[in-house]
């Protein structure tokens, strides 16, 4: 027996992220405390390197490490992704991780380590190299939820994130362990040769294996820590999380269903879609009746995950694509309304509450209005990001003759245009509270413009990033 | 054909004002104003130059352009002006300065918030009148929804924000399934027209199958009706009508409502003409029961705000019914009734605004006798009610004879009935106007009951005076209509009508068999 080649160039975007991250933590233990700011640079700089040798790398199915690892268009698509999503994140968390004194080092670096995990998820091409990017998607995440060490909501937050998620982890790995028991392999490949002949062992791993999936997720029923922690986890934590782990969790809902399982679509779709329609019904419903801000949005990343199921639930190429784009999306909304947040304080604390936005649109007009731009996105109203990325999902989804979950999609739609519109108007009427004041500082400012001119190219000129998430279809097909 | 793309440009002109508008310091109240106005001027000499250059003798779109837009979807920004359009982007570019002028003074607010509202509503009326590709249609359309929104939430009365909310969700149900129904037919042009494609031209061609073909109606007519809006789905309409700031109301009632009766005619029938022929007795039964309905609850209104709010339920019913007894003079009249309720209903809004900043009160109780207090408004005021009443001379009576006379050759019971509608809806009108106007005067603050500002009679001007010219000589407007609506009239009736021969004889010979 060879030892499987290594072929290291492939892992390039890989490499380079891990390196920064070790850069980076070495780095912030080094630096005096009036430098640590030069860490953000540091950080800015390695993603961005990693993005430019992401999008360079070739997209030609070229698989590695005896068949554990593939880099081809989905791993190219849904790593750029990940990495505009911590590069965003990065900027989102400047002013904050200095005034409330986190350490900055480890801050950059558990948030690099998690766009890694997120990363391999999206390349792996066996359930162990899955298991492996889940593990170091999550467990940093675990971390970041509990950085705030002196504040004891952060705390909780950390310690039930750990324990639920611990949990999922528990039902993906025993899933990967009937599934070997099953087919005698972890690859993907012998997945989809053993579909045809399932036995109960095979169906009950692939039942584990999505619950597994479906907690990180954050998809209903497996949905309840999500509020929890979104709301205990210091805010741009919060935000980089509620992007990450969706990223990295649909990457593998990609892979296991839309290409290993892609033949037995017709058993496996009506069991997501049937999830799917839930989890819509559930986060929009729950998000009707919420008061912070945070809460708010850990709801709407749960509709969201919803909706961004419905392009799985294809289980087409189109499908595919459909979801690449939405994740997309989906980062440049999500986080941008986060932004927003993160622009003000109230007292010095996070402005966590939806009241704390009262009328603030009347003393920064650019920043109600963006703020509008982002709720408008993500109700899914055109001409937006928000309304394209639902239009393909949707699209996807009715192709496949998913009607029902089609039809709840939008009409769940208009239920979330309810919570979301009234986040807008909140900012736009009333009087301002005395407490609120601005936090915001260049670094914050650059994720916002980002964000809401992702938005915008993203709703109103897609031309160009639909050809680019179009090479996920195109090469499944 | 000059090679500007002049439809674009009149699209998103007032979009490039509310750019401009977004630059300018918030004190400056005058160039607000100034801009905003300039903005929709500029957009009304346009279309004035449309309206001017239009081939009367055309069918098809003209002005067309056309390029590709989300090309692997098979969404194309192809847009075009034809018969049925014109009217409609005409009203819009009418009604949006002289909406933008009745705020000057009125709304003094946040009045750059107000402007950029109002000229990106512009250019989204505009657009969704203009598209002929559904997404781009749909994009328009939904856009439409969101400055409404904060128009009424932000500049509107008490209720405001549950107005505001009410009109967006009821709205938007409506829209949703449309997209659904826009998505399958996307889907289902695959096969027969070769490649999947959302243009309206080539989607015209396709004929759906009949149990699929009625639930497309349906999620389309749910949308449509749900904005026009016709009985039982009128309830979001008093509310935003009377919350809404005269403007908004103006807006509202003028040109989003055509929004829906325009999806018929530009949708709806020419997609579906089978499940049209099918459904129409049914949509013309509520068209008159809205007709009826309307104006007994006109009628029974303390508030003359919502009077003339539940006034346009009836009055579009009548359009409604006029559009879907399929003959060529009655959707000839509907299109004119369009354009004409626009300038009365809006004229009727803008006396009702006018009234409301004087006294602060909306109740039929606080007035009377304003006729001695405000004699410059007391006349004006009496030319649009007769308008809105339908008077001979005014654009009302050649619309409304229109719709009936065509009505009464389909079927003279719904003739009969719709004219019922006719003549409450001069009870009502005529009864208000008495007690507003006439009597002894009984208006508390007298003092404040100023007459007419120079700047409030510009906003009359110009609709008296499209009154009377609709009124006498109709023919520009219909004459540029004909050609499309008698060509639309005509494709519905032919394929409807074979379509259900085809199906009919299937049905035969699988029996003989």
């Amino acid at each position: 027996m060879t030892p499987p080649a290594v072929d290291l160039r492939l892992l390039v975007p890989e490499l380079v992220v891990t390196a920064t991250a070790v850069a980076v933590m070495l780095a912030g233990l080094f630096l005096p405390a009036g430098r640590q700011h030069l860490l953000r640079w540091l950080a800015a700089v390695g993603t961005l390197a990693a993005l430019g040798t992401t999008l360079t790398a070739g997209a030609d199915p070229t698989p590695a490490f005896a068949g554990m690892y593939v880099r081809d268009a989905l791993t190219r698509v849904i790593q750029a992704t990940a990495l505009l999503a911590v590069l965003l994140a990065q900027w989102l968390s400047g002013e904050y991780v200095e005034r409330t004194g986190l350490e900055a080092g480890e801050y950059y670096a558990l948030m690099l380590v998690a766009a890694l995990g997120a990363m391999l998820m999206a390349a792996s091409s066996d359930l162990i190299m899955l298991f492996l990017g889940l593990e170091t998607l999550s467990i940093p995440l675990y971390v970041l939820a509990a950085f705030a060490r002196t504040d004891l909501r952060s705390q909780e937050a950390g310690l039930k994130y750990f324990l639920l998620g611990a949990f999922g982890t528990a039902f993906f790995l025993y899933g990967i362990a009937l599934l070997f028991g099953a087919t005698g392999s972890t690859g993907y490949r012998a997945l989809a040769e053993h579909a045809r002949t399932p036995a109960v062992i095979f169906q009950a791993g692939l039942a584990l294996l999505t619950i597994g999936l479906a907690f990180k997720a954050a998809v209903v029923p497996f949905h309840f820590w999500a509020p929890d922690v979104y709301e205990g986890a210091p805010l741009p934590a919060t935000a980089y999380m509620s992007v990450i782990a969706k990223v990295g969790a649909f990457a593998a809902f990609l892979r296991v269903y839309v290409v290993a399982l892609a033949a037995q679509a017709g058993e496996w779709s009506t069991l997501l879609a049937a999830i799917s329609v839930l989890t819509m019904i559930v986060g929009n419903v729950a998000a009707l009746r919420q008061t912070s801000i945070k809460r708010l949005l850990a709801y709407s990343s749960i509709a969201h995950a919803g909706f961004i199921l419905t392009g799985v639930v294809a289980g087409t190429p189109s499908g595919a694509s459909a979801v690449a784009f939405y994740l997309l999306a989906y980062t440049f909304m999500t986080l941008g309304a986060f932004a927003v947040v993160l622009m003000l304080h109230r007292r010095g604390e996070e402005a966590d509450q939806i009241a704390d936005l009262t009328g603030v649109a009347w003393r920064a007009p650019a920043l109600g209005g963006a703020m509008a731009l982002f709720m408008v996105s993500l109700a899914g109203l055109p001409p937006t990001a928000g309304f394209l990325a639902k239009f393909y999902v949707f699209t996807a989804a009715l192709d496949a003759g998913q009607i029902g979950v089609v039809v709840t999609g939008v009409l769940t739609s208009v239920v979330s245009a309810y919570y979301y519109l009234r986040v807008a108007y909140t900012m736009f009427t009333g009087q301002p509270h005395e407490d609120v004041g601005f936090a915001g500082g260049r670094w914050v400012t650059a994720a916002l413009v980002t964000a809401s001119a992702g938005v915008v190219v993203l709703g109103i000129f897609p031309g160009r990033v639909i050809s680019f998430v179009q090479q996920v279809g195109q090469a499944m097909r | 054909m000059m090679g500007l793309p002049m439809m674009t440009i009149l699209i998103f002109l007032p979009l490039a004002a509310a750019i401009v508008v977004a630059a300018i310091d918030r004190k400056k109240t005058g160039a607000l104003y100034g801009v905003g106005l300039a903005g929709s001027l500029a957009a009304l000499a346009l279309a004035a130059v449309v309206f001017v250059r239009f081939d009367p003798d055309q069918a098809a779109l003209q002005f067309v352009e056309r390029m590709a837009w989300i090309p692997s979807a098979g969404v194309s920004y192809h847009i075009g002006v034809d018969g049925i359009s014109l009217p409609l982007v005409m009203l819009t570019a009418v009604i949006m300065p002289l909406a933008l002028l009745s705020a000057w003074g009125s709304i003094a607010e946040r009045i750059k918030e107000f402007v950029f509202s109002m000229l990106v509503l512009e250019t989204a009326l505009l657009g969704t009148f203009l598209a002929a590709d559904l997404v781009l249609f749909y994009v328009f359309w939904e856009a439409v929804l969101i400055p409404m929104y904060f128009i009424i939430g932000l500049w509107g009365g008490p209720r405001r924000s549950y107005a505001a909310v009410k009109f967006i969700l009821y709205t938007m149900t409506g829209s949703a399934l449309m997209l659904v129904a826009i998505i399958t037919l996307y889907l289902h042009s695959g096969p027969s027209l070769g490649a999947r494609t959302f243009d309206l031209a080539q989607l015209r061609q396709l004929r759906v199958a009949m149990p699929l073909q009625a639930w497309l109606f349906g999620a389309f007519a749910l949308a449509f009706a749900i904005k026009v809006p016709v009985w039982p789905l009128h309830t979001w309409l008093p509310d935003a009508h009377v919350e809404a700031p005269t403007a908004g109301s103006v807006v509202l009632a003028a040109v989003l409502l055509k929004m829906g009766t325009y999806g018929f005619l530009r949708f709806l029938l020419p997609l579906f003409p089978q499940a049209t022929l099918q459904f129409a007795p049914l949509l013309s039964a509520l068209a008159i029961l809205g007709i009826i309905y309307g104006g007994i609850v006109s009628w029974a209104q303390p508030d003359v705000k919502r009077l003339v709010a539940m006034s346009s339920v009836s009055h579009l019913g009548l359009v409604t019914l006029g559009v879907f007894v399929m003959t060529v003079p009655a959707m000839q009249g509907s299109l004119l009734q369009m354009v004409n309720h626009g300038i009365s209903t809006g004229g009727l809004f803008l006396i009702v605004g006018v009234l409301y900043d004087r006294t602060h009160s909306r109740l039929l109780g606080d007035y009377g006798g304003v006729a001695a207090l405000m004699p410059r408004l007391a006349p004006l005021a009496l030319i649009v009610v007769l308008s809105s009443l339908a008077l001979p001379g005014t654009n009302g009576f050649v619309g409304e004879f229109l719709i009936l006379l065509g009505t009464f050759r389909a079927n003279p019971v719904y003739a009969a009935l719709a004219t019922s509608g006719v003549i409450l809806s001069a009870v009502y009108l005529l009864w208000m106007y008495q007690r507003v106007m006439q009597g002894p005067v009984a208006v508390k603050e007298r003092a404040r009951m100023t007459d007419l500002t120079r700047r409030e009679q510009w906003l009359f001007i110009p609709l008296i005076a499209l009154i009377f010219w609709i009124g006498v000589y109709p023919s520009p407007l219909l004459r540029r209509s004909e050609a499309s609506v008698r060509a639309l009239v005509q494709d519905v009736r032919e394929r409807g009508n074979a379509a259900h021969l085809a199906s009919h004889e299937s049905r035969v010979t699988s029996h003989d068999r």
